[in-house]
């Protein structure tokens, strides 16, 4: 049968040939390797003419969102369509140019809790890639107990009057929206908090710019005076916010755990980096037993890791177990921080440079990268908040009062 | 905790308070936002050198204290608490060891009393690539006439940058010699590099450097020697990486016990107590270890070697769990750069990488122990 006999038949092969085509004419071979993993969290480079042109094609057919409903701009597709843009994608190297909070989770939440107003206005746009959202959760103090918030937004009858802090709002400074919790009565903890969308270029809000050890700059403390919020903004009901709230973190626990992400790591193998930087025995072994040792353990670790993301998948799929998805955020971040820690112990000295004379680009970014990699087992969730979720909803361990 | 004489007792409570008073983070803060390129304050230098640190297991004769290498190691512990930049380890520990171990009368006497009194600072000079391996040496110095010429590229020298004095290791006729290098000589040349720990970790390369007969430090074969120095900067480390520890676990300990999240003191979490208890431990075993080494140099035990490896690799494996910890404990706050926990972070990578990583010193330690 020939490939075009096929597709007769086959509507996924017909599909395959539409993607095949579409990623033929919009997405140049230059863009190869260019995605930035950063981009959300770090602010934007410059798009060159050639990313532009891929985001917006992909933004038009919606495919940066391909399993979001075609009415509000994603992709309308089916899982096994989806599936095969993926596969397609991957072997044309070409990589999502849709990102950020808005799909990683506040479309999901929309999606679920929304009205339709407001879904037809927010989604499309994040669909385009057009608007960046930031989170407004976390507050100085309250961080894991999150639900102990203090930022309040006041009834004005067609308004909220909203007035706090927010901290650690990652990519604030960049952001046109912002999804908030905020606390609209005091009488109950987790009832008295509501879920509202807010316009970044309000008047009386004001971000300040954190530093991190990294040495980047990419979140912010966020101070809302007397900021005005149309009621319309409310998502769901008031009061229902905890609800939502802790739905959308549903979406990025499930996203920071990466497995996507390491999947498709392009850099070399650890071992091969060891292979370089240290040499092999007579029989091809790294010649550091120790260290390969630990590298052996690091890979079997990440297999062991990527292999339960799929188990994770194929279940939601079918309605088996989900309660095993709750392992991967911590496995996923501790996978990702030994890979760092492996990768500076190999390249020594040359891996603690900061900037200047000296280091290979891909030294320095291993240094950043190492830096920037500890909030992953912090945001989101720590990883002890985790581990609480799995003992005490999972396993039943509660506390013994 | 070893047992201190009166004398050692009250070194320690000075450079406690010194430290803390008059070198605490926020001065190494500023420094590091100065760039400075020697990578350490030259007035905070000098006052460490006038309160006779420098000088501490120096021999009388020469201006030091001799006060040994146990009293030098609780300067180096107090003062790795507070991050403080200084020679003190490269110079004051490792230069003025080499004199003493291999030195003639005419060399002590040439640079001892400079390096006890602070006003020179020497510095080994080892390694070329980014680990630490003195097998691959591959600096050279060649007999010319009644002395030697030097060549060759040493990676990473600490205080590389400001360095008087650097003790270079090169490969002579009959295996690995040491020699005395003036910094002004004519020939050598450095260049900084700008590394996590805003330190001095310098290039240096020497060109064709005339040296006398009288620079070789020791025999044309020293490579016992450089070991025996190796040894002492290894356990000199160790110390300050006892104090860089101990320092951030009562950082995490104070924060635990005042941040409060769900009504509670986070202190009263008990998966974070059971944390804190781990990490008590491994420093209380470390400490043994370090302090035990710091002995064996004191009392020229034959174990010395073992002693070093052992306290470096613990040191290694506690600084390193300690460091993470130390981030993944305070949350947020301790991502950001304000916050004093990424300098501990940073300059505990470079002290795991300094003298011997920690699958270096296991192996050292199983050949040395016959397995
Ligand atoms: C890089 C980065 C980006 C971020 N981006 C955003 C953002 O965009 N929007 C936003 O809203 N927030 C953001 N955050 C904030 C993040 O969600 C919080 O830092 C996180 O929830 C932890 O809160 P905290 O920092 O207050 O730490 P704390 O809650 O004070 O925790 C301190 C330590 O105590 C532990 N701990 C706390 N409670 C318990 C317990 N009951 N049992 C055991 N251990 C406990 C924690 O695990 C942690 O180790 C970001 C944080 C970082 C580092």
């Amino acid at each position: 049968m020939s490939a075009s006999e096929k597709a007769e038949t086959d509507p996924l092969e017909a599909f395959r040939d539409e993607v095949r085509a579409f990623l033929a004419e919009n997405f140049d071979p230059s863009l190869v390797g260019k995605d930035n993993v950063m981009s959300s969290v770090e602010g934007d480079d410059e798009m060159s003419p050639e990313a532009a042109r891929w985001k917006t094609a992909m933004g038009e057919r919606g495919w940066g969102t391909p399993t979001w409903p075609r009415e509000y701009g994603g992709g309308g597709l089916s899982r096994a369509e989806a599936k095969v843009l993926n596969q397609e994608m991957m072997r044309a190297k070409a990589w999502n140019p849709i990102g950020g909070m808005g799909v990683m989770m506040l479309g999901p939440t929309l999606l679920e809790f929304a009205s339709e107003e407001q879904k037809q206005r927010h989604i499309p746009p994040i669909c385009r890639g057009e608007i960046r959202w930031c989170q407004g959760y976390s507050e100085p103090g309250a961080g894991s107990d999150l639900a102990s918030l203090k930022c309040k937004a006041e009834d004005k009858g067609d308004h909220y009057l909203v007035n706090g802090q927010k901290t650690w709002t990652s990519g604030g400074q960049w952001a046109d929206w912002c999804f908030a919790l905020v606390r609209t009565s005091t009488h109950h903890k987790h009832e008295g908090i509501s879920f509202l969308l807010l316009d970044m270029k309000t008047l009386g809000v004001e971000v300040r710019p954190i530093r991190l050890i990294s040495g980047a700059s990419p979140f912010c403390e966020t101070f809302f005076t007397d900021v005005k919020v149309p009621k319309e903004n409310l998502v769901g009901q008031e009061g229902q916010g905890w609800t939502i709230g802790k739905r959308l973190l549903e979406h990025e626990r499930t996203n920071l755990s990466g497995g996507s992400r390491l999947a498709g790591f392009m850099g070399p193998s650890v071992a091969d980096l060891a292979k370089r930087y240290i040499g092999t025995d007579e029989e091809g072994r790294i010649a550091d037993p120790d260290l390969r040792t630990r590298i052996i353990r690091h890979d079997m670790e990440a297999r062991s890791f990527m292999l339960t993301a799929q188990r994770v998948m194929e279940n939601a799929k079918t309605g088996g177990p989900t309660t095993i998805s709750s392992i991967l955020k911590n496995v996923g971040t501790k996978v990702q921080q030994e890979r760092a820690e492996l990768i500076l112990e190999i390249m020594g000295m040359n891996g603690l440079g900061w900037d200047g004379e000296g280091f290979a680009e891909d030294e320095l970014s291993a240094t950043r990268s190492w830096l920037w990699g500890k909030a992953t087992s912090i945001y989101g969730g720590t990883a002890e908040i985790q581990n609480n979720v799995i003992a005490k909803r999972i396993l039943g361990m509660l506390d013994h009062q | 905790m070893v047992t201190l004489n009166e004398e050692q007792t009250m070194l320690r409570d000075m450079a406690r308070d010194w430290a803390a008073n008059e070198a605490p983070v926020s001065a190494f803060r500023a420094l590091r936002d100065r760039k400075a390129v020697a990578g350490f304050d030259r007035s905070t230098f000098e006052e460490m050198a006038q309160m006779g640190w420098t000088g501490v297991i120096a021999p009388e004769s020469y201006g030091g204290s001799e006060f040994g290498v146990l009293g030098l190691g609780l300067v180096l512990e107090e003062t790795g608490r507070t991050l403080t930049a200084s020679p003190l380890l490269s110079s004051g520990l490792v230069a003025v060891s080499a004199l003493m171990l291999g030195g003639s009368d005419a060399q002590k006497e040439r640079w001892l009393p400079g390096l006890a009194s602070g006003e020179t600072i020497g510095t080994l000079a080892v390694d070329e690539g980014p680990r630490h391996d003195p097998a691959k040496i591959e600096a050279k110095a060649e007999k010319r006439g009644d002395g030697f010429v030097l060549s060759g590229t040493k990676a990473y020298v600490p205080e590389g940058d400001s360095a008087d004095l650097f003790i270079v290791a090169a490969r002579t006729g009959e295996g690995i010699g040491l020699f005395l290098v003036p910094g002004n000589a004519e020939g050598v040349s450095r260049s900084a590099r700008s590394m996590v720990d805003s330190r001095s970790h310098a290039f240096v390369q020497f060109e064709g450097v005339s040296l006398p007969s009288d620079a070789l430090l020791g025999e044309e074969d020293g490579a016992a020697l450089l070991d025996k120095i190796l040894d002492r900067a290894r356990i000199g480390t160790a110390a300050e990486m006892l104090g860089l520890c101990s320092q951030a676990f009562d950082m995490t300990l104070d924060y635990l016990k005042t941040r409060e999240q769900f009504g509670e003191i986070l202190s009263r979490f008990q998966a974070l107590q059971h944390r804190m208890a781990h990490l008590f431990t491994q420093i209380e075993l470390m400490r043994s270890t370090v302090e035990a080494a710091l002995v064996a140099v004191d009392q020229d035990r034959a174990d010395l070697p073992v002693m070093a490896s052992l306290a470096k690799a613990v040191a290694n494996e506690t600084t390193h769990l300690m460091s993470r910890e130390l981030i993944q404990l305070h949350g947020g706050i301790g991502m950001t750069d304000d916050y004093d926990a990424g300098f501990y972070l940073k300059r505990a990578r470079i002290l795991e990488n300094a003298y011997g990583n920690a699958s270096f010193h296991r192996e050292r330690f199983a050949r040395l122990s016959g397995y």
